[in-house]
């Protein structure tokens, strides 16, 4: 059959190509760039350079970086508060509103979801003005009460950003959940009604175990979303003294890559945030299935 | 669907109280950047942000269009394309693999539908400093294909698309069409993709949004601010508004203007969003 051989060829032919060329080639590169090294040789280094190839060399100089694993140490405590919030939240969130009566729920819906229309650095800055001293009405509010907060300070930049992820993704998380819970059956709570199962009951006992892979579903993004941590500190950074340079994993790559001109570590770099964020999301999946049925 | 059980009083307005609460603070930020963007640059600092204080929206819209040769308007150009473009690409490639690998049995067929899923949890910043050293071999640093190209691209969307024809396409359709004499392509592109439609939107919309607030991929790509996206312009302003105390005027009335339309985009899109992840991503 040349035609159907031709028609997978056309259909599928330009995703894969697609697929090798900026997704399989790229980590491919990657871990080529993170084993090999740039040798300049001749008077000064001036002369001509060659690549040699140097083993795990990179991944040594990352890890006995203390600036780099103390950057890895915190986006691993950030993703251990923040999926757990975030996950709560959007199921808290999705429950309540699968609770509520009709009237309004399409408002709250809206208004939940609609900060995953802001671009990230765009949350980012509105919320570095209200965290801005002179800027923010927050802090004014704060200061009336005679509370003196700063959400700038080295203790507290951290959840400080938390709360922007949280704010712009809680309600996609949440949509997500939504659109799991309208495809329960309804005839399931009315029979669990007839038996006398309370409100609580029908939560914990229905909707939640039939909701279960929406849920794990969005913690797997939030895990890898949240080890990404960039735009955020990134752009947080001018207004405080506490975000350096190397803040988040991904920060230290790129401060490597594009101010000390070191691809090579950088490539390291990037591969060892891959793999923490494989970890993590394996390890979760592993857990749900061992506690699951 | 409807519950059944109609709750107490006491706990109606416990629960309502509560989305309130919940609408409280996800409005918020909202609520300031509207009353921020009308205000001046010195009432921005001397009036309180929760209240409006001579407000001159015009003006300050009219300053931002207006601003470095009307700057703004090529961002928004540049966001459009790269989006849209991005977009429509990805969705055609995506749904196209996805029915692909839905109705066509061939070797290998499930060993490539895994790689494509794996590729839906490599986390996007760990390609892009990669992809550059690549752009850079090929000299497309600093191109809109630098930024156009890896956009074209999502596993999701064939991951979607997979599950989607294999629940929406018959496979006696695609038989009698075939008796007809159709060929494979056209029988794609004008039973398939219709039948897709609904997967097709939300795989649209996903990467929409996607391109459309990406920073890292083009804020590593580009050095021309005539080839930035509108993330990319407004941070440009935002990050030296400490020595120019006018852009933290633009740098907000730019954030309005750009937030805005994909707010309402968003809200009223609703229902497609739903529908392509009830049919997708949460079933599989």
């Amino acid at each position: 059959m040349r035609g159907r051989r031709l028609a997978i060829l056309g259909l599928l032919g330009p995703f894969t190509a697609l697929f090798a060329a900026t997704i399989a080639l790229p980590i491919g590169f990657a871990l080529y760039e993170s084993v090999t090294a740039i040798e300049r040789s001749g008077p000064l280094g001036r002369g001509t350079t060659s690549t040699v190839f140097v083993g795990l060399e990179h991944y040594a100089t990352a890890l006995s970086d203390p600036a780099f694993t103390a950057s890895l140490w915190r986006v691993v405590l950030f993703a251990l508060v923040q999926v757990p919030v975030m996950i709560v939240l959007a199921t808290t969130l999705a429950l309540m509103l699968d609770a509520a009566s009709a009237r309004g729920v399409k408002f709250f819906r809206s208004v939940y979801f609609l900060p995953y229309g802001i671009p990230g650095v765009i949350a980012s800055l509105l919320w570095g003005f209200l965290y801005t001293p002179g800027l923010s009405p927050v802090l004014d509010v704060a200061s009336w009460f005679g509370l003196n907060i700063d959400f700038l300070g080295a203790s507290s930049i951290l959840w400080s950003i938390a709360n922007i992820v949280t704010w712009q993704f809680a309600g996609y998380n949440m949509l997500v959940i939504v659109a799991q819970l309208k495809s329960i059956d309804g005839d399931l709570f009315e029979a669990a009604e007839i038996d006398g199962a309370s409100a609580w009951q029908i939560i914990t006992r229905i909707k939640l175990p039939l909701i279960r892979p929406a849920i794990v579903l969005t913690t797997v993004f939030t895990i890898i979303g949240t080890i990404q941590l960039f735009g955020e500190p990134l752009i947080l950074r001018p207004l405080t003294g506490s975000i350096t340079s190397t803040y988040t994993p991904n920060l230290a790559a790129y401060n490597e890559a594009f101010a000390n001109n070191n691809y090579n570590l950088a490539a390291a770099e990037s591969v060892l945030l891959a793999l923490v964020a494989c970890v993590f999301s394996f390890a979760f999946l592993k857990l749900v299935n061992r506690s699951g049925k | 669907m409807k519950n059944p059980r109609t709750p107490s009083a006491a706990s109606r307005v416990l629960l309502t109280a509560g989305l309130a609460v919940a609408a409280v603070y996800f409005l918020f930020p909202v609520y300031w950047l509207v009353i921020a963007a009308t205000k001046s640059t010195g009432d921005l600092f001397g009036s309180s942000g929760l209240s409006l204080s001579n407000p001159q929206l015009l003006t300050n819209i009219r300053n931002v269009f207006e601003y470095n040769g009307s700057i703004f308007f090529r961002w928004v150009g540049n966001s459009l394309l790269y989006s849209g473009v991005g977009a429509l690409v990805a969705t055609v490639v995506s749904i196209a693999a996805g029915y692909c690998l839905a109705k066509f049995t061939f070797r290998g067929r499930d060993a490539l539908f895994n790689i494509f899923l794996a590729g839906v949890m490599i986390p996007g910043t760990a390609l892009a400093l990669p992809l550059f050293l690549l752009m850079s071999e090929i000299g497309l640093v600093n191109t809109y294909w630098a930024v156009l190209l890896p956009s074209v691209i999502s596993p999701f969307g064939a991951y979607l698309g997979r599950i989607y024809a294999s629940a929406a396409v018959p496979d006696s359709l695609l038989e009698a069409a075939r008796l007809d004499g159709a060929g494979e392509f056209r029988i794609f592109f004008t039973i398939v993709l219709r039948l897709m439609t609904p997967a097709a939107v939300t795989v649209f919309l996903f990467q929409f949004i996607g391109i459309w607030n990406n920073y890292f991929l083009p804020l590593v790509m580009l050095s021309d601010p005539d080839r930035y996206p509108l993330t990319l312009g407004l941070v440009s302003w935002q990050s030296v508004s400490d020595r120019h105390p006018e852009l933290y005027q633009m740098t907000i009335g730019g954030a309005l203007l750009s937030s805005v339309p994909l707010m309402i985009a968003i809200v009223s899109l609703q229902r497609f969003w739903r529908a392509g992840l009830t049919e997708g991503s949460v079933k599989g």
